[in-house]
């Protein structure tokens, strides 16, 4: 079966030409991914980072941005690899909402 | 759980914070080692690959090794690319080439920098290797009848960069101002240079 | 990389090979618009570990020779009318690639 991802040669709409200002956060997603997966860390491989995202449904690329697709599969690396766990990264998750004031 | 929890607006800029400061409490990264990241990528620009054309244009030796071996070209220039394996194709009066990576959006980021949004976009992945002159009329770019399309579809290993036509009436101008008529788009493929004077 | 890493390369720059029609799940770079069409070796760009085991954190070893594979795109495209001589090109692993009928 063709990946969600797996795009050529499908029918698609125009294309327009999106440019897009990176928020800091994105920049620093983009950030994690480099240090993560650079060979002298090697504790991602771009390729995990590609299978957690094409895994991530068809609804994805509607769904989500690019780099929440990149954080979720990051994040999904990390714990699939046991750098850190479900738990912490979820209390992690609560005090960022905290501090956001969402909690 | 609260609404707050699945909403997405936020949520990935909170597990962005939460996943780096537990990387940093684990000793796997400092805050410097993100920043210094963040600012090496927003150096990386599209000019780097307007500095090897400009040198390319000027020197048929350099673009000779160009051609032969990308990386090594790059980095001769004083243009650090890491582990990138960069394959420079060149367009010619018979040929017009395009770049773009299917599957995901693999891009010559070590070189370029991010490529743009529109890169990434299912439009672009899904119709430049199956209709590349309707889409490249969409960027405003139409080739003359005689010119044929490569579309190169970046899948593994290999980034690629378009060495665009020297426009004509740029003769012995300096490389500095040659570099500056190269364009983002003209190295991805989707736009030509226009002819000068 | 060591030989004993790699393995060797079968095809060489001209030859006409065929991607295999497989459609195994997991994390593949063989696109799917290019599955059971012929091309012609354009270039091997060298030996490189297995995506499809570097996706799962497995060393992906003994290398793959990876090859740019051009295809005609009035091959891949049965319908296409832009350009008889258009080509794409794309990344191709050995192990899908098998030879070609000439």
């Amino acid at each position: 079966m063709r990946g969600m991802h797996d795009l050529g040669g499908l029918e698609a709409g125009r294309c327009e030409r999106d440019e897009h200002e990176y928020e800091q956060w994105e920049k620093r997603v983009d950030a994690l991914m480099m240090l993560l997966s650079a060979r002298d860390r090697d504790l991602m491989k771009v390729d995990e980072l590609r299978r957690n995202i094409e895994s991530l449904g068809a609804d994805a690329y509607d769904r989500m941005g690019y780099y929440e697709r990149w954080m979720h599969s990051i994040a999904q690396t990390l714990i699939q690899r046991g750098v850190i766990t479900i738990d912490e990264l979820g209390r992690k998750l609560a005090e960022q909402e905290a501090r956001d004031g969402r909690g | 759980m609260s609404a707050a929890t699945s909403d997405t607006a936020g949520y990935y800029r909170r597990m962005q914070a939460a996943v780096e400061e537990l990387l940093i409490l684990k000793g796997i990264v400092t805050p410097e080692d993100v920043q210094r990241q963040v600012d090496a990528m927003d150096a990386r620009n599209y000019k780097r690959g307007a500095k090897m054309v400009a040198r390319a244009w000027s020197d048929p030796a350099y673009q000779a090794r160009m051609l032969a071996n990308g990386s090594a070209a790059a980095e001769e220039l004083g243009l650090e690319v890491g582990p990138l394996k960069l394959i420079v194709v060149e367009n010619t009066p018979g040929v017009h080439n395009v770049i773009v990576c299917t599957l995901c959006s693999c891009y010559p980021r070590m070189l370029l920098g991010i490529p743009p949004e529109w890169y990434k976009s299912r439009a672009y992945r899904s119709r430049v290797v199956r209709e590349p002159r309707a889409v490249l009329a969409e960027f405003g770019t139409r080739l003359p009848e005689d010119v044929d399309i490569r579309v190169h579809d970046s899948t593994a290993d290999m980034r690629y960069m378009v060495l665009p036509l020297r426009p004509r009436g740029t003769d012995g101008w300096d490389e500095e101002r040659l570099a500056a008529l190269v364009t983002r788009d003209s190295l991805i493929g989707v736009a030509r240079l226009p002819d000068q004077g | 990389m060591g030989a004993a890493e790699s393995v060797p390369a079968r095809f060489r720059v001209g030859d006409r090979v065929r991607v295999r029609g497989a459609d195994p799940p997991g994390h593949l770079r063989t696109p799917w618009y290019c599955r059971g069409h012929v091309g012609t070796i354009e270039r091997l760009c060298g030996a490189f570990a297995n995506p499809e085991e570097l996706a799962y954190n497995r060393p992906g070893l003994p290398a793959q020779p990876l090859y740019r594979v051009r295809f005609q795109a009035t091959e891949l495209w049965p319908d296409y009318r832009e350009h008889a001589r258009d080509v794409v090109e794309i990344e191709i692993f050995q192990h899908w690639l098998e030879r070609a009928a000439e």
